[in-house]
Order: structure tokens, then sequence, then C-alpha cells
């Protein structure tokens, strides 16, 4: 079991990264407040634990290796970044803006701390074989981590690269499911289901745990234990609600790839416990 | 019957012997694995077609089949490449620039990761297997992407040192070969640069153009221009991009008028490339020889060729044409002129 102040940490974090979300989102008036919400507390127990990176040389060639294939999510990934000491938390209002380093999907040329460029669906987890691959080659002992969500999941790529980790054994390698069960159109459930989830990815030889995304507890847990297994790629499949910590936006796959307006940002950062006015 | 494999490809020149490139670039890589041991090789289940196996059998750490999935054998290949090693990845032409193009040009090309496309049966040349393998868009897709190195040999012995080269260059690269034995037009010692085009022949009344296969087919079609007087010029364009401006530019300002010889449709290829270049620096008459803008077909390339308009006489025919545009031109320049 995780010790508990450090769950309170890591909860604390994802509620500051959870802020950056909602004003980042809403100073760019464009971007997806949902699906970044549903990863925060993935991203925090990440970057404020269990990666070994250090923000002062990203390009560190011993670093563990984090790619976000959902990069429509990458403001969650951008706040934890700036938290973390990659760039200056000032950034962080400037995503999207012709003038800033934050593209509107991830671009590992222009943001420090990025390892892989992302936004196309369902290639996240191919190059993280690569780099896991890459690993085993030159003899280093970093892991590789890929975010995906039910869209990466729907791709076929994922499902190669899946196969190719599977019968390598890439036991470096290990996948955080963000299972929000919501997708642009709608519930992934309605559009293109993907239940059995865990039996697909245990058909395709990756050691599976199912735990509650936003449990900090559950998150680090799941995190040690894949580092343990050394045998197979892992998979935490993490269930998840889309928005979650904005009441409004919770389950909404409206969220998706919308911003808040002024009015919406006040209201959902009251919800997380700031005061705040533009 | 002669066994496809053996069959001479439809570039003439009998007198030369013929080798594939696919051999030449099984044998270089040997020697460059040794050379560079961050030297990768991934292939998509076609490692026999792409001769990779003698590499295989030296460096077998640095060899990686994914099976027939290429989009992920590409996109493994950009995360292949952050981690400091050169990968290699091999596979057909139609493959590798269609089905995985996306990672080509979102991944490797967007974040320049150093990754090379390694590629054959490009061009109607493949024969036999038929449309869905014969790739004759592949260079104007990967042409249209940022970043890109676009290189395409024209013989065997041209193979080596433009690989090498490819290999020691940080960058996203596409390498493009054909399928069958080509004859050698050169001899060996002759010196490539990336980037340079080679003027295999000097010449005064035109230029030809031409990138891999059609290099020999040009040549050809130099001869024959020969002896009916004409004196063309023959320009192997073996890095499509960054193309040679300069050789392109003197091509058209020295001679006046350029025919362009390439397996690829006509579109978008090397007669895009340099028909884009002369529009902008050096207006002349050009005349574009290679796929018609149409599907090729099975069969032996011996009979394609002719069959689509790309065999040594329809080189001929384009330049009696392009130099009956060229001197149209100088005679309504005079008569202007006389006006005036």
């Amino acid at each position: 079991m995780a010790d508990p102040a450090l769950i309170e940490k890591l909860e604390t974090i994802a509620n500051r990264l959870r802020r950056h979300v909602i004003k980042m989102t809403h100073a760019a008036g464009s971007g997806h407040p949902g699906g970044s919400l549903s990863a925060a507390d993935m991203v925090a127990a990440l970057y404020f634990h269990e990666l070994r990176v250090d923000p002062r040389r990203p390009d560190w060639p011993d670093r563990d290796r984090f790619i976000m294939s959902k990069g429509h999510a990458c403001p969650v990934w951008y706040a934890a970044l700036a938290e973390r000491g990659y760039f200056p938390v000032e950034d962080l209002v400037k995503l999207r803006h012709v003038s800033s380093h934050l593209q509107g999907h991830p671009d590992m040329r222009k943001t420090p701390g990025v390892d892989m460029t992302a936004g196309p669906l369902g290639n996240g987890l191919s190059a993280g074989v690569g780099m896991a691959l890459g690993a085993r080659i030159t003899g280093r002992d970093f892991r590789t981590y890929v975010m995906v969500g039910e869209g990466d999941q729907q791709e076929g790529c994922t499902w190669e690269a899946a196969m190719m980790a599977g019968f390598h054994k890439l036991g470096n390698l290990t996948l955080l499911i963000d299972y929000n069960r919501s997708q642009v159109d709608g519930k992934s459930d309605d559009i293109l289901c993907l239940d059995p989830l865990a039996d697909k990815w245990r058909s395709f030889n990756w050691a599976v745990r199912q735990i509650d995304g936003h449990d900090l507890g559950q998150i680090l847990d799941a995190l040690a234990w894949a580092r343990d297994v050394t045998d197979a790629p892992t998979a935490i499949l993490a269930h998840t609600v889309k928005g979650k910590g904005v009441s409004f936006m919770e389950d909404r796959h409206e969220w998706h790839g919308k911003a808040p307006n002024t009015g919406q940002a006040i209201a959902a950062l009251a919800e997380l416990g700031e005061e705040w006015q533009p | 019957m002669t066994p496809p494999e053996q069959r001479p490809s439809p570039a003439l020149r009998e007198d030369r012997p013929r080798r594939t490139l696919r051999e030449a670039f099984g044998q270089t890589l040997v020697e460059l694995g040794a050379e560079f041991p961050n030297l990768v090789v991934l292939d998509a289940d076609i490692s026999g077609s792409l001769k990779t196996g003698a590499f295989r059998r030296h460096f077998p750490e640095r060899h990686i089949n994914f099976g027939t999935a290429e989009q992920d054998m590409l996109m493994a290949a950009g995360g292949l490449s952050t981690t400091g090693l050169i990968p290699l990845a091999c596979t057909y032409a139609t493959f590798a620039t269609m089905r995985a193009c996306e990672q080509i040009r979102s991944f490797i090309c967007y974040s320049r990761l150093n990754v090379k496309v390694m590629c054959s049966h490009g061009g109607l040349e493949v024969g036999w297997d038929g449309p869905t393998h014969q790739a004759t868009e592949d260079v104007a897709i990967m042409r249209a992407m940022p970043n890109m190195t676009v290189v395409v040999p024209a013989d065997a012995i041209a193979v080596p040192p433009l690989l090498r080269q490819v290999v020691a260059l940080d960058g996203p690269t596409y390498f493009r070969m054909g399928r069958n034995p080509v004859p050698i037009i050169y001899d060996e010692g002759q010196r490539f640069d990336l980037g340079k085009a080679i003027t295999l022949r000097t010449g005064s009344d035109l230029t030809i153009i031409a990138m891999g296969v059609m290099v020999s087919l040009a040549l050809d079609a130099a001869d024959t221009l020969a002896g009916q007087g004409i004196d063309a010029r023959v320009l192997d364009v073996h890095t499509v991009k960054p193309l040679d401006g300069e050789a392109i530019e003197g091509a058209a300002q020295e001679t006046g008028a350029i025919v362009t010889a390439e397996d690829h449709n006509v579109i978008g290829g090397l007669g895009g490339a340099v028909a884009e270049y002369l529009a902008e620096h050096a207006p002349v008459p050009v005349l574009r020889v290679g796929v018609p803008d149409t599907f090729g077909r099975s069969g032996d390339p011996a009979d394609l060729f002719p069959m689509y308009g790309m065999a040594a006489p329809d080189i001929v025919a384009a330049a009696h044409r392009v130099l009956a545009r060229k001197k149209a031109a100088k005679t309504r320049l005079r008569k202007s002129q006389g006006l005036r």
C-alpha cells in the first residue's frame, strides 16, 4: 500500500493540474479539457512519483519515457511538465497561441519533456514499442509508459503494436488505459464498444490490472506492480470519468474538445477549490 | 520459360551486365552494420525480398521483423530513433509510403526523426505482381513531405555510396529501388554526392533528366538521338529532393529543351519537380515521360514499358516533340524581334 502522505501530496498536485487545464483551455478558447481531466491523477502519479526523469536534462538518455498517445489531452501533460520544472508555469496559458511552444497536439521538437509527437490516434504504442526495443538493444534500463484512450484502441496500429510487444515480452513497457468510455461523438459503448477490453489485452499476451483511475493509492500500487513484471508488457486498465472534478463536465462527451467560456471556467475552478477571475 | 527473377528489365543496354539494386543494398548493409554500431534493420515479413538476410545473420541483435505490420514498423522506427539508433525500415514502396503514410508524415518527417525508409518495388517495373504492388505515386507522396530527402539510385553501383551517405545523414530519408536486375551504367569509383545530379552524357540540343531505372533508358535514347544528329545531355537525378536546381537550370539554359523520364506517375514525381522548378527559374519546353496518370497492369516490364509509353523509343519521340517546341519558340521570338 502506498504511503498516505504521498497519496495526499499527489491528490493536491492532480487538483493543481486540473485547475491549469481549465485556465489553459479557457485562455486558448479551444482544446480538450474532458480527456485531460480524466487523465490528471495518473499523470500526477507518473511525473511526481513514478518516472525517473530530470527536468534539467530532458534529453537524458536513461530517462523514463512517457508518450501521450491520446495527444489531445496534452493540456494536462503540459501542466505536469511545467509544474515539474521543464518550463515556466507562465507558459501554460499561451497554449495554442502562435507564439507558444505549446502546440495543440504535442510536438517533441518544440516542448521540452515531450518524448514523442502525438495527435493522430493509435500511434503512441508503436512508438513506445520502438523505445522499449531501443532500450533493450542499447542495454539501457529506462522504462517506457504510454497512455491511450478509446480512440487509440479503435485504430488498428495499436493492435499491431500490442501483438509486437506481447510477442517480444517487453517488460519495460507499460500501457495506461484512460478508459472513460467517452469519445468525440458520444459513448464508446454505443459507437464502437471496446469490451471485453482486459481480455483483449490479455489475449495479446499482456499482463493486465484493472484499477479506479482516480484512486491514487490504486494508481501507485499498479505502477509498482508494472515495474515488477519483467516478462510481459503491462497494461493498467484505469476506469475513469471524462471531465473528472468538474461536475458539469463529468461523463459528458460534449467536453471532449470544447473550451470553457469565462463563466464556466469560474464555476469549474470554484469546484476545484480556486477563486478565480480572468 | 525464364523465371521472373532472372528476366531482364525493360532497360535495354543489352551489352551491359545487370544487377538488382536490392542485392547491392543487402551487401552494403553488412558493411554499414559493422561501421555503424547503432544501425538497426527492420523488416515487415519481406526480408527475403529486401535482401536483409546477410545483415540479420551478422547482427541478429540489431534486426527486428515486425511481421506484416508496416504502420507499427514505421512508428516503432520513430521510437527507436529517439534512443540513439538509426533504424532502416525495409518494405515495398506501396506499403511504406501509403499504408504507413501517416506515420512517415506526422511523426517521422514532422519531428525530423532519423528514420530511413528503404523500399524496393518502386514503379511499373515491378511487373508481374500488378498495380497493387507497383508504386507509381510514392515519390510524389514522399517529396511533398517537409524534411524528407528522396533518393532514387539508378543502378547497383550507385547504391553503396548513396546508402552510406543516407545513413550518415541525420534526418528522414526515402530510398527507392526497383525490383529487377538493371544494367550497370556506372563505373566502380564513380563519385556520388547526395543532392547533386550526375551528368552522364554531355549535349547541347536538349537534356533528358531521368531517375532510377529510366536513366539507363535515357542513355539508350540519347544513343539513338545521336545517330539522328541530335546531341542530348543526360542527367541522373538520384536525389529528387532536395532537387539539384543548379544542374537543372543549367540544362535548361544551355540546351533549351527538357525531357524528364521516370518510372512513376508523371504527376508529382521527378517530372513534376523539374517542371515546377523550371516554371519559376528558367521556363523552357518540358515533356514528361512516365506513367501517364493511370494504373499499371500485370505483365513483363519489357511489355509494359512500351505499352505505357515509357520505353527508350518513347523518350526519343518525346525528344523530337520537345525540340519542335523549342524551334517553334525560337521562330516566334525571331518573328517578334523582326516586327519590332
